[in-house]
């Protein structure tokens, strides 16, 4: 269950809420004038982020209103919340993908050491 | 169908490849003797090559079918498939096993239809008892529009060739003794839409069945390996970083449902696919209660009963992005107050057990299955909440895309490019089915 405060109202329970996916998508201003992968682009391509992920939500059962967060798409914590229009806040992204072998001999069996910064071990 | 050209030949497995040692009641009384200790392993667990003409990013079901696919029509062994944990620990052994091909529009409808057919034969080739139980798939319908809606689905699926029909409350009844029927509840049941065929299957069986089967042809299985790079030169991959270090690969397939976008950012590859929580959950084990699978879409709960008697339940995604394999409480009260709603019987039911699997899902709720812009990268992903009754035939499809450069006629229109050209599959719209 994820704690979440809506700008407007203070924190609520997420039954409350709607989550509208990626923030900060831009309606091209002339959609005639894009072609068909643009607009694709626009419609369909969104951010898939493992780790911090802006996004937007709406308080539908509250003040319905929208608003933006950014959240760890791995822990589900929530690391800020503004409202539309506001600028992102600057956030260090987080990466869960582990460390790379060193370039040895493929051959050789890996270091156990490298599988520490799991996704499990969390 | 087209006509098929003969397989090209990527190059050879270098030395022998192991002989496929397979189950029998010879074997099974020989081990008996030995109180079942004497029992080979399935697969080998090598150290990787430098080099595979394919690698295989995914040790789920549809990577390791398509691994096998790859050996066994395309005469393609020098395969290497990596997986980033334990064989079948991501959704294979995390969906609700339910094998089915009653889908509306036509492209589903025969690459599903694909799929259940070979799963209909799949225990006997692989030589491993994957538990298929054909024992069917009932859809309710709670509305008038609804029924009409099935009827059609009906219709549309003989078109295609597909066993369907329309059950009364009358057959609910013989059918599905314990299902509420009174009328009394809020969305009342009215008909249902029966395919007989559909059922359920081991969903652990499947992956180390076609595990087994494709290591018999040669292909490498590396678990514990995780890709953390593609390598690429201009337009082309050349191998795959990983946490065992640089493999080589002519072809890399992402087979990895949940982090398809993981895996194609590597590459600066975007796809309409999205990450999300599909959660389930079983309960005790009870007596002989559902007969087949019960599905319904309006109040949003499927069920089956597995051969232990657990009740095993799942219903729809959490709505918010995520790669947490956990979801949140209310999903799992909204498809239990479903199910009690239509079970009444089920009310007191102790519950063992609740997990999630990070599914991905496509605008469309249908799957890409296809080549891409750079050379030599192929994905498979995007299946949504309804990944496992496709395993074989995703593998079969998939195994063709990689092996000739093309989709098969199957998974022609899977691609990407219906996203640009405006020919979305679309069953979230169409075919009311529980996604």
């Amino acid at each position: 269950m994820l704690l979440i405060t809506c700008p407007f109202c203070g924190p609520r329970d997420e039954s409350e809420f709607a989550c509208g996916g990626e923030a900060h998508i831009v309606r091209p201003a002339d959609p005639a004038a894009l072609t068909d992968a643009q607009w694709a682009d626009y419609l369909f391509m969104r951010k898939n982020v493992k780790g911090v992920h802006f996004e937007r939500w709406m308080h539908s059962h509250g003040c319905r209103r929208w608003f933006n967060a950014a959240r760890d798409t791995v822990t589900h914590q929530f690391l800020a919340f503004y409202k539309m229009g506001e600028q992102a806040p600057d956030i260090a992204p987080v990466s869960y993908t582990a460390r790379p072998a060193p370039r040895t001999d493929p051959a050789l069996p890996a270091d156990p050491a490298l599988h520490t910064d799991r996704e499990g071990a969390r | 169908m087209p006509m098929l050209k003969p397989p090209p030949r990527l190059g050879g497995y270098p030395g022998k490849a192991p002989r496929l040692k397979r189950y029998s009641i010879v074997e099974l009384a020989r081990n008996a003797r030995g109180h079942h200790e004497g029992w080979w392993e399935a697969w080998r667990s090598p150290e990787p090559k430098p080099r595979y003409d394919v690698v295989i990013v995914g040790g789920g079901g549809h990577g390791l079918a398509t691994a096998y696919y790859l050996a066994k029509e395309h005469n393609i062994r020098n395969v290497a498939v990596i997986e980033r944990g334990w064989l079948g620990g991501g959704n294979t052994g995390r969906n609700t096993t339910i094998v089915r091909s009653n889908y509306l529009q036509d492209e589903s409808a025969a690459l599903y239809e694909k799929s259940l057919q070979l799963f209909e034969g799949l225990s006997a080739d692989l030589n491993y008892n994957v538990m298929f139980s054909p024992r069917g798939l009932l859809a309710l319908c709670h509305t008038p529009h609804e029924l009409r809606e099935a009827q059609r689905r009906c219709h549309a699926m003989r078109l295609n060739a597909i066993d369907s029909e329309m059950v009364t409350l009358d057959g609910l009844k013989a059918m599905v003794p314990v299902l509420d029927l009174s009328g009394s509840k809020r969305y009342p049941v009215l008909g249902g839409l029966l395919q007989r065929r559909g059922g359920v299957a081991r969903h652990d069986a499947v992956a180390w069945g076609f595990a087994r089967g494709a290591d018999a042809f040669g292909v490498d299985i590396i678990q514990n390996c995780e890709v953390t790079g593609i390598r690429r030169e201009g337009d082309r991959v050349t191998g795959v970083e990983t946490t065992r270090g640089f493999i080589g690969a002519g072809k890399v397939a992402v087979v990895a449902a949940g982090h398809t976008t993981t895996l194609a950012d590597m590459v600066g590859l975007r796809l309409p696919i999205h990450s999300h929580p599909l959660q389930a959950l079983v309960s005790e084990p009870v007596k002989p209660l559902l007969p087949c699978v019960v599905m319904s879409a309006q109040v949003h709960v499927y069920l089956s009963q597995s051969d232990k008697g657990e009740v095993v339940m799942g219903a729809g995604i959490d709505l918010f992005q995520s790669y947490g394999q956990r979801g949140s409480l209310p999903v799992l009260e909204g498809q239990l107050a479903a199910a009690c709603e239509l079970f009444p019987v089920l009310s007191r039911l102790r519950m063992l057990r609740t997990w999630a699997g990070i599914v991905d899902i496509c605008p469309d709720a249908s799957p890409v299955i296809a080549k891409t812009p750079i050379e030599g990268f192929y994905v498979n992903g995007g299946w949504g909440t309804g990944g496992f009754k496709a395993t074989p035939g995703s593998g079969y499809v998939f195994a063709h895309t990689i092996a000739r450069n093309e989709p098969h006629a199957l998974n022609a229109r899977y691609g990407l490019e219906r996203f640009s050209g405006g020919l979305l599959i679309d069953e979230h719209a169409a075919a009311g089915v529980a996604h």
